[in-house]
Parts: C-alpha cells; structure tokens; sequence
C-alpha cells in the first residue's frame, strides 16, 4: 500500500531542546489518523513541522512521492495539506463567506491585472469560486450565517466556519488540531458527525490531534501516542486504549504496593 | 436624534439623482444670481467661497448674512428641488437601473462633474481647493491600502510621493518645457498634454520600485518597527532631494507646465477609486485583508502573504507617486520640504479620521480635513488645536475612523428609491446593525 503522505525520521530541534525525536508516519488515502499525547508532548509541534510552518532539522516529509519538506507553508497548502487551528484563526473583520472565498485563493487564474480592472475573467471565476463557497457552507451547515461576521457567531459554528475554509483548498490530508477543543458534549457529537461527513464526502484523507478519548477512539483507524516528541506507541485504538506505557503517560506510574 | 430620524424618513425617497438635480439648481443660482442679487442683499462683500466660514471667523458680524446666503443659496433650493422632484427623478433612476451599471455610473459622475466646475468655477480659489482635495483622495486611498486593508503603519507616504512628482515633472521639464536646468524642450509643446498620463504612469512606477524598500523588510518585521523603517524612508528620500542640485536641491524645482486642470484630476481621482475598489474587493484584494488579521491563517490557506505585502505597498506606493506628480503639475513647484513629516500627518490625518479600509471613508476624510484645513484658516494658530481635538474625538467615539469597513455599493447607491420603500429602510437597518457589530 502506497502512503499518501509519508514522514521518515523527522526530527527537529528549537536552539538546544529537541522537539520532536525521530518521528515516522504513514497515512494512506482516506485513512483516519490520530495523534494523541500529553499538554507538552510536542503534538502542535509535529502539526507545523509537516504544513511548514517550520522546517524539519532532519527528515524527509513527501505528499504523493513528492519532497514538501523545506516549501514554503502556502506551496504546501496548495500541493493538498489543509488544516485548522488550535485557538481559531478566524480573520476577525470578515464575514463566514470571505473565509471560504479566500481559500480558493490558489484556484485563481486571473491574476493582479484582471483584478484591478475587474476583467471579465475575473468576474467569471470569482462567481464559481462563489457557488461553490455557498454549496460548502450548506455542507456544513453554516448557509444561513453567510453574512455575518465570524466574530458575532457561536463558538461550535467558529469551528465549523474553520474547517469549511479548509476543505475549501481541497485537501488531499485535512489536519485537525483540536477540533472538539472547549465544546459541549452536544456540540462533540455534531463535530464527530461533521468530521464523518467530510470523511465520505470529500474523500479525503484525516490527521488529527486529540485530548477526548471517545472521540478518538471514535473516530481513528490508527493512533499514534507522542511523549516528550517520540512515538511510544501506535497501532489500532484498542491496541492503545489497553497499551500499559499509554496509560502510564496519561494517568501516571500505577503504584504496585 | 428623534429629528435626524424623521429628516431621514422624509428624504428617504429621494434618489442619488434627486440630490444631483437640487445641487445642479443650488450652484444654478449662486452662478447668476449669486454675487449680483444675493450676497449683495445680504451685505456680503463677495460671494463666501467657502459656505461662508471664511467670512464668519474674519467678521462675526456677518454671521448672519452668511448663515443666511448659505440658507438661501444651497439648503432651501437642494432640500425642496431634491424632495419635490423625486417623482420624475425616481422614474428616471429606475430607467438607468435597467442600462450596465457602468454606464449608468458614467452618467452619474458627468452630472457630479458639471455641478463641481460649475461651482468652483466661481473663483480660482475655489478651483485650487477642489484640485488639491482631489488629489488628497488619492493619496488617502492610498495609504489606505497600505494602512487600512493591509494593516501596516506605513509613514513613507509623502516620499511616494515626492519620487512621483519628481520622476513626472522632471520628464514634462525636459520633453516640453525650455527649462533653465533642463534646456530646451525635446518634443513640440503640443503632445505634452497627451503624453502627460505616461508621465504620471512614470512617477507612480518610480513611486512602486521605492516601495520595495520598506516592502522587503515588511516581510520579517511589524508594527512599530516597520513604522521607524518607513518613516526612515521618507527621510532618505527628502535629503537625497535635498542634495541632488541637478533637480534644485532644496530650493526646489518649478514651472511645470499646466497639464492638470480640473477636469484630468477628476478623471484620474475616478480611476483611482475605480480600480481601488476592483482590487480591494476582488479575492487577490482581500488577501490583504486576511494578511493584516492571521498572517499564520493566511499562509495555511494557500495565500501567498509575500506576494501579497509587496502588491499592497507597490500599488499603494504607485497611487501615491501618481497623486504626487498631479501635485507637483497643479502648484507648479515642488520642494523636498513639502514631503515631510508635516505631510505625512496631514495624510495620516485624512486616513484615519476617515476611517480605515474603507474607500468611502477617505474620501470623507479627505474632503472634510481638505476643507477644515481651509475653512479654518483665519484662525490660524488656533486650527492646529482645533483639527486634532476633532481627531482625536473621533479616535474615542469610532476607533476605527468615521466610515470604517464599508465599501462603495454603486448600485445601491444610484438605484430609484419610491419602490417597496418599507424592504430598503429595512435592509438599511439591518445594515446598520451589521456594522454596529463591528464598530467594537
């Protein structure tokens, strides 16, 4: 089985701290990846180190047999990694429909001169760049709040407006980080739906970083458990639900007295 | 408030051509019968060029004369032509409805320009003031992309401008004038109006390649300290002037020929805003947007957030350099004086009194510092404490600047206004409070 998106022996250091320690992974198309680990464990980390925000000390990083290590963080958005962030990054003075129009951004052909003179190349992709914005905002059910500014929304909708704009790049691998991060339980349950959802209807391959157990074991077809930035162990979720070393992390050594 | 609400409601019905019409009728009568009937009758010595300011501060006992020529002249005759006929105006507005937009737009702007010159054309003081504060829309458009839709303080504005106007005058001076410095004219004096937009062009392109020097550093650095590096900038550009003895040095350079008169300005300020606007609402343009919020975000979203800074700062620079060189041609001398950190408040001024990332408010905030600044002038020293206290109220009411984040919807704007009245004061409403949201 070929790997969509590959990650050999990457490791990366910040001035004398090692961040992340020889870390592997392989996720195949539509495969469902988590990533799970205690506050500090370098789980974010990880997440910048494949999109680009930073570039790996040593390792290799390839998206469909294709070297992304070492691009620049957008070059990788547009060769097919989407994500979302921990604490939204939502663009404060915008309404939930520029953020999907946005991210259509390297979809535009018609460069700086058709928009100064709003050429009618322009406008004609402009419009489909919108249709299609309207038909992900109905997919996620957000149609109705199209004009409004995201700031004035409800925060489980904030969440959804953030993961629109990101299957607005089509993805190939979609990274969440945190996506049910501060929800209700009912607001969780409408989250694994979504995820779900985008899972079968975009065909696409997810990676994401989680602190709920139910969640994870949900949802994930492989886990992976990162501490102090190595892998301590990976395989399927009851393999890791029942792992000794996965429950000394969390829970701390079991006292045998 | 109760009163403004039910003046509101009275005139809602009157369309942008309505308006037209009653200050068409008002600049009709001060053109007639302004200075032989009116002022006369009112014991003022000329026509007030300036709504009377001028007069009421110099005389204060002829307060109530220009109160009332004011009265007479503009108020009455726009409020009741404006209501009275806004049955044949609002059919006349639902037939432009129907044409392109563009076009409807052009009509628009045609009627706009024959009321302007007809009321400038009273003085040639008047005409000055209308110049400048054109040109001021362009400058605060400008910086506006910069400041307002890309979110950087960016102080180098007036060394845009000064590469603009010198890059322009100094190709007119040696094409078509017989200039001391420059010697004689390379091209009979008759192309030089036509050939005066690529000199523009010139001056903003000199203006864009500057940019990048303030540009490239914005890459790495943000804030305040991008801020010390434009302001640096501008410094450079004035000493670099200051020393240059072949373009006059710091006396200055003069006698650019006349290829400004007020109807190119218009035009050009037209293009600016045209294009300004295409860009700032076009995907690639709100880019800068999204810049300004996330940069992180941005990035992620495959936007190209380099390409996207050195755009914002060349065409904002670009806008500047062309508004510089129409400078430099309608006062036909320019010094490095002029471009220094007394400009650079006075464009900083107009931008954020007007409001940020909106094209709407620079023009406000342009016109209204523009004509403040000249209204105010018998005060003199006084003015320079009564412009900043307005400035700086606006800063406590409206942080963002009086018009922020709105843009120009034309054809809201133009459309006929007697049809299902109630739905548009509604979508007003809802406008408004969309907004208010914002105003945090």
């Amino acid at each position: 089985m070929s790997a969509l998106l590959s990650v050999k022996n990457m490791t990366h250091y910040f001035g004398g701290l090692r961040a992340v320690h020889n870390y592997n992974l392989n996720i195949a198309p539509q495969q469902i990846v988590g990533l799970i680990g205690p506050n500090g464990a370098g789980k974010t980390t990880v997440f910048n180190l494949i999109t680009g925000v930073y570039t790996p000390t040593q390792g290799a990083i390839t998206l469909e047999n294709e070297n992304i290590k070492g691009l620049e963080t957008n070059e990788i958005a547009t060769k097919g990694l989407g994500r979302t962030f921990q604490n939204l990054a939502l663009w404060r003075h915008m309404n939930v429909l520029d953020h999907i129009k946005m991210a259509h951004y390297s979809q535009l052909t018609y460069g700086l001169f058709g928009a100064f003179f709003n050429t009618p190349t322009c406008r004609r992709e402009e419009a489909h760049v919108e249709e299609n914005s309207y038909r992900l905002l109905e997919l996620f059910g957000i149609k109705q709040h199209a004009k409004q500014m995201v700031t004035s929304l409800p925060y489980g909708a904030q969440r959804r407006v953030e993961m629109a704009r990101a299957m607005a790049t089509n993805p190939k691998v979609l990274f969440l980080d945190e996506p049910t991060a501060g929800m209700t339980p009912d607001e969780l349950v409408q989250m694994i739906k979504i995820i779900r959802q985008v899972h079968e209807d975009f065909k696409v391959a997810i990676f994401l970083i989680e602190h709920r157990m139910k969640f994870v074991m949900d949802l994930c077809q492989h886990i992976q458990t990162l501490v102090f930035g190595e892998i301590i162990a990976e395989g399927p979720p009851e393999a890791i639900q029942n792992n000794p070393q996965v429950i000394e992390a969390y829970l701390g050594k079991e006292d045998l007295t | 408030m109760e009163l403004a609400r039910k003046f509101k409601l009275m005139f809602s019905n009157v369309p942008m051509l309505g308006w037209f019409l009653g200050t068409l009728v008002a600049v009709l009568i001060e053109y007639y019968w302004g200075y032989d009937h009116i002022s006369y009758y009112l014991g003022l010595p000329k026509i007030p060029v300036l709504f009377g300011a001028l007069i009421m501060l110099k005389e204060p006992l002829m307060i109530p004369g220009a109160i009332g020529y004011d009265l007479i002249v503009y108020v009455i005759p726009i409020l009741l032509v404006a209501k009275l006929s806004a049955s044949f105006t609002n059919p006349l507005a639902a037939v432009f409805e129907r044409l392109p937009l563009w076009l409807s737009v052009i009509i628009h702007l045609v009627v706009f320009y024959a009321i302007l010159h007809l009321w400038s054309g009273i003085n040639d003081y008047r005409i000055l003031i209308v110049k400048l504060t054109l040109v001021s829309i362009i400058l605060t458009i400008s910086i506006n992309v910069i400041n307002g839709y890309q979110g950087e303080f960016s102080c180098s504005h007036p060394g845009f401008m000064a590469l603009g106007a010198y890059t322009s005058s100094i190709i007119t001076l040696v094409l078509f004038v017989n200039d001391k410095v420059f010697g004689p004219a390379l091209l009979p004096e008759a192309f030089g109006p036509w050939l005066f937009p690529f000199a523009l062009l010139a001056g903003g392109v000199a203006a864009a390649l500057g940019s990048l020097l303030v540009a490239i550093p914005s890459f790495r650095t943000r804030g305040d300290y991008l801020a010390i590096i434009s302001l640096a900038f501008m410094f450079i550009v004035k000493s670099a002037v200051e020393n240059l003895d072949v373009i006059g040095g710091a006396r200055g350079m003069g006698g650019q020929p006349d290829y400004a008169p007020l109807p190119i300005i218009f035009i050009w300020t037209m293009l600016c805003i045209w294009v300004v606007h295409n860009f700032v609402t076009s995907i690639l343009g709100k880019a800068l947007n999204t810049v300004r919020d996330d940069e992180a975000a941005s990035e992620s979203m495959t936007i190209k957030t380099k390409k996207t800074k050195m755009t914002a700062f060349m065409f904002g620079a670009f806008w500047a350099g062309v508004g510089g060189g129409l400078f430099a041609h309608v006062l036909a001398y320019i010094n490095p004086g002029m471009f220094s950190i007394n400009r650079l408040a006075e464009i900083l001024a107009m931008v954020y009194f007007g409001g940020l990332n909106s094209i709407v408010g620079s023009i406000v905030g342009a016109v209204t510092i523009n004509v403040l600044g000249e209204a105010l002038r018998p005060l003199e020293l006084f003015k320079w404490i009564i412009i900043p206290l307005i400035l700086i109220f606006v800063m406590i009411f409206r942080p963002y600047g009086l018009i922020s984040f709105k843009e120009i919807n034309a054809k809201r704007l133009l459309r006929a206004k007697n049809k299902n009245m109630d739905e548009n004061i509604e979508n007003d409403l809802n406008k408004d409070m969309v907004k208010g949201k914002l105003g945090v």
